[in-house]
């Protein structure tokens, strides 16, 4: 047996692992567009909170118990008897939130500068089915600490399959592990929330950044840099991601922990949002609280399924809002298709889309607003006529992008 | 693009501000937790007219004697009544769930996370809010929690209120709904303004119990935030400097 030769200057690892390949590759000599902007730090900053996410809660399990008798009691020894586990759990639930706002201004860029157009189709889609999983993740964590909020949310989310027909109530059941949410649905959450997700998660992390780095990010004004090369084959106006954008980032690291460290040390609770008030009450399947709400960065598509309050071809109105809600996040995996635009930026799109997703961007923040107050009237036909909004953005963008006179995008970033 | 993240900020926080809406109560307070004097008479206070019946199961009387400042002879010697129990318990009592059920029709609750759950708000009316009602089985009711099975454990303190018109307002000539104001009939122990020092020195002790590490929290962020913003200027400064080669023509053009 002989070892690996060696080339001049290289490591042992380096001759038996990638090492320089991979730093180059992603880092070093991985070129970027040197006008990227501050909507771009959200995907660093998404990642951070995910390790932030991960680490805490290998921590929480360390002393979370969870079980039905078990579970609220240890949050709250948490909170009191483990050493610094008050700021290991605002940690995590403030994460949680967090990583639902950087998510969401991340999506955001990404429609705005179109950065879901080809060749980028995967690394939306795979973007998507991350933000899909994190929902479940999300949905998940909120029922361990066991609470009011925690058990009655988890109740009227799971009882959401038994709309579907035939199958439904056994589905739902099904979900459960039991007639009602309990201790056998806690465990369950647990083991997934702890294990199976957090697994697909940092997989398709991976691969989302596998597929960006294959095809290059995209820029404020969505020009190919790819297609502008020198003679050793570097984009002209790319720069490498390291060290450029590892210090940009960082000053983003350093102004994100600032605020999110003032709402851990200041607001853990968000004002009633990250942390719920009912959720100071451990669960009790004999008492349904006056006002049942999920988390604020699931009202959005809560608002939707509350919408539907009339039956339409035969579909009664509960199954007509899962289908409407199912919808809303489903319509996102294909708007790659559904974009015809020549340009990909906003920059350079017409007054038609600009002011779509302008109307958009009300719809969404608007919807979340309504999902968390109590429904009334009113509050309905708002709900009704901004899901509207919401949809009519995705499909009427066929029609749009393609009607509407676009401004030409310059070749060169910068000129 | 700033403009666009400001405006979502200001969203987000007009969003919060919604969130905090509570039960409909009459005054508000702001509970003091660096107020030692003050949780030390709370503390006092609950432990004599409160944990008879309201366990606060999470809160240590230990944990307590550290963030009070209650040296532990005198905790052990005067806030610890059951033999059961010793310094490092939690503050429980001797009362059995089912006897209370018995005697009032629901067992008492334990109040660690009270202050969280109602506010501090509801509590201090509640505690305020007990007149003199000869429908109820204990002769009393409350103007926050109607039909509540509590007798007013601080009537030797307070005295007894009832429910009556203001001075002026004639009960014939007047609605229903004005008619139900508090009026001390038989005075306490204390004069009023004592008696609502003593239950704001209750709810602030509540208000501490239901999340102590506050006081750590208070303690340690100063420090964090005085390192991210010196990180942060750093962070600015190394950017600056990278980037300087950026915008120097010539290169990577």
């Amino acid at each position: 047996m002989t070892a690996p030769k060696r080339e001049e200057g290289q490591s042992w690892l380096g001759a038996r692992f990638p090492v320089s390949r991979l730093w180059r590759e992603h880092l070093a000599n991985y070129y970027v567009p040197k006008n990227l902007n501050i909507w771009y730090v959200f995907g660093s900053l998404a990642l951070l909170v995910l390790v932030i996410q991960v680490v805490t809660g290998i921590w929480l399990t360390m002393s979370y118990s969870p079980t039905a008798d078990g579970a609220f009691a240890s949050i709250e020894y948490i909170m009191r008897d483990v050493e610094w586990g008050w700021l290991i759990r605002y940690l995590h639930t403030t994460g949680a939130s967090a990583l639902f706002i950087v998510m969401y201004l991340h999506m955001f860029r990404g429609l705005l500068y179109g950065s879901y157009k080809a060749p980028r189709e995967l690394v939306w889609i795979l973007g998507m089915t991350l933000y899909l999983i994190l929902m479940a993740e999300a949905f998940m964590g909120y029922l361990l600490p066991w609470g009011q909020m925690s058990y009655w949310g988890a109740q009227v989310i799971t009882s959401l399959f038994s709309a579907i027909p035939w199958v439904g109530p056994d589905l739902a059941q099904w979900v459960r592990g039991d007639y009602l949410v309990s201790g056998v649905t806690l465990n369950r959450f647990f083991a997934l929330h702890v294990i199976a997700l957090p697994l697909v998660i940092l997989t398709l992390v991976v691969l989302h950044i596998m597929a960006l780095h294959e095809v290059g990010s995209n820029n404020p004004d969505g020009i190919e840099i790819r297609q502008h090369k020198d003679d050793t084959g570097k984009p002209l106006d790319g720069i490498p991601f390291h060290p450029y954008y590892t210090v940009k980032d960082l000053l983003g690291v350093a102004i994100f922990l600032f605020v999110f460290c003032g709402v851990v040390f200041y607001f853990p609770e968000g004002g009633g949002l990250f942390i719920e008030q009912p959720n100071f009450e451990s669960a009790d399947p004999l008492s349904t609280p006056d006002h049942i709400a999920p988390v604020w960065y699931f009202t959005p598509f809560y608002a939707i399924l509350r919408a539907a309050n009339f039956s339409v071809l035969g579909l009664d109105a509960r199954l007509l809002g899962v289908i409407l809600m199912a919808g809303a996040i489903a319509i996102l995996f294909v708007l790659p298709w559904l974009d015809r635009s020549p340009v990909r930026s906003m920059r350079y799109k017409g007054w038609m889309s600009k002011i779509m997703l302008g109307l958009f961007a009300i719809s969404f923040v608007g919807l979340g607003v309504l999902g968390v107050l109590p429904s009334t009237p009113e509050r309905t036909y708002m709900a009704q006529g901004l899901t509207v909004i919401y949809f009519a953005y995705f499909l009427l963008m066929p029609f749009y992008t393609r009607w509407e006179a676009t401004r030409p995008v310059p070749k060169r970033v910068g000129r | 693009m700033s403009k666009w993240l400001l405006a979502l900020g200001l969203l987000i926080m007009s969003w919060m501000a919604h969130g905090e809406s509570g039960m409909p109560v009459s005054r508000s307070i702001s509970p003091d937790i660096n107020d030692q004097a003050s949780l030390q008479r709370g503390m006092k206070l609950y432990v004599n007219y409160c944990l008879g019946c309201h366990t606060l199961t999470y809160q240590r009387f230990s944990r307590a004697a550290d963030d009070l400042n209650i040296p532990r002879a005198l905790m052990e010697d005067s806030l610890i009544f059951s033999p059961e129990l010793a310094f490092n318990d939690p503050m429980h009592n001797a009362l059995e769930v089912e006897v209370a059920r018995q005697w009032w029709g629901s067992a008492p609750s334990d109040l660690t996370l009270t202050a969280k759950l109602r506010g501090v708000d509801w509590v201090y009316a509640y505690l305020l809010g007990f007149y003199e009602d000869p429908g109820r089985p204990l002769g009393v009711n409350n103007t926050v929690y109607e039909s509540v099975a509590m007798p007013n454990v601080l009537e030797p303190l307070q005295g007894v209120q009832t429910l009556g018109c203001p001075e002026g307002v004639s009960r014939v000539l007047s609605t229903p709904e004005k008619c139900r104001e508090l009026i001390l009939v038989r005075p306490g122990s204390l004069e009023p303004a004592e008696f609502e020092r003593a239950v704001y020195d209750i709810t602030n002790f509540l208000a501490y119990v239901s999340e102590p590490s506050r006081l750590k929290a208070q303690g340690v962020a100063p420090k964090v935030m005085i390192f991210l913003f010196v990180f942060g200027v750093l962070a600015y400064l190394l950017k600056r400097e990278y980037w300087k080669d950026i915008r120097r023509p010539g290169v990577n053009e």
